[in-house]
């Protein structure tokens, strides 16, 4: 099952609820071209809800980082959402836990974004 | 009974590297590996597969990709082998320096070592082979499946 996702927006935060695996090549593409589309509409607040990724390889942690920089080089913040254990852990062992601002509760995480 | 060993050719395309997940997650499953062990064995071959399509074969179709296993007595031994230039090792940079964290590549072979009991790169003119090797523990160690 490759990568699907959707966007709502809650208090000026863009939501995308991402399901399936981010892995090289279309499950990668999907993510990157979802958070172009979001910077090209002025978008810069971005919570990536990842509680139905079953699966991310290394190409996907690095779209992870790709996007979390992108954002970032546009004045925005990426922030990731409902880890699952498989994601946590690998966050964890790459060091990039101490990276990406990690959030558990969707209300604060909206709640943490600038206004 | 779980064949001593198994092998496939493989093109140099993105499908082979799933197919290569998906035979190490069987195999590995076969052989009496846990859960998790599974899902490390089959992400570390993932990884491998992936260096060996893109890196080492450059999605040449004129190039295969060799894949091995093997259940020893203690392990279960992955091989696999491209026909690129030769991965050299000591010229991977180590992913966890600071410098590197907000790299967008790079994890791959980190990724392999941290899954894997023992892991040993053998670059050459011919290619690269890369060996995987996880030991086997509990009731599937004495060589037969865990169900039986």
């Amino acid at each position: 099952m490759t990568l699907k996702t959707s966007t709502r927006q809650v208090d000026g935060v863009n939501i995308v609820d991402c399901s399936g695996r981010i892995t090289l090549g279309e499950g990668s593409v999907v993510l990157r071209d979802q958070v172009r589309d979001l910077l090209s509409k002025g978008q810069n607040k971005i919570l990536l809800n990842l509680a139905d990724v079953t699966y991310i390889d290394s190409s996907g942690i690095g779209e992870l980082v790709s996007a979390f920089t992108t954002v970032r080089n546009n004045g925005g913040e990426l922030k990731l959402l409902n880890l699952t254990k498989k994601v946590h852990d690998l966050l964890q062992i790459t060091k990039l836990y101490t990276v990406f601002d990690i959030k558990d509760d969707e209300a604060s995480a909206i709640a943490s974004f600038p206004k | 009974m779980t064949p001593e060993r198994r092998s496939f050719t493989l093109d140099s395309t993105l499908e082979t590297v799933d197919n290569a997940e998906q035979a190490a997650s069987e195999i590995a499953a076969e052989n009496g590996f846990g859960e998790e062990e599974v899902l490390q064995i089959a992400m570390a071959v993932r990884e491998a597969a992936v260096n060996a399509v893109l890196h080492g074969n450059a999605y040449d179709p004129a190039k295969k990709v060799s894949l091995d296993f093997e259940r020893t007595a203690g392990d279960l031994v992955i091989t696999i082998r491209d026909q690129g230039k030769g991965l050299d090792p000591a010229k991977i940079p180590d992913p966890l320096a600071p410098e590197n964290l907000l790299k967008t590549s790079g994890r791959g072979i980190f990724l392999i070592r941290s899954f894997m009991d023992d892991v040993q790169i053998n670059p050459s003119t011919a290619g690269t082979e890369i060996k995987l090797i996880k030991h086997v523990h509990g009731p599937a160690a004495d060589g037969k499946e865990a169900s039986q």
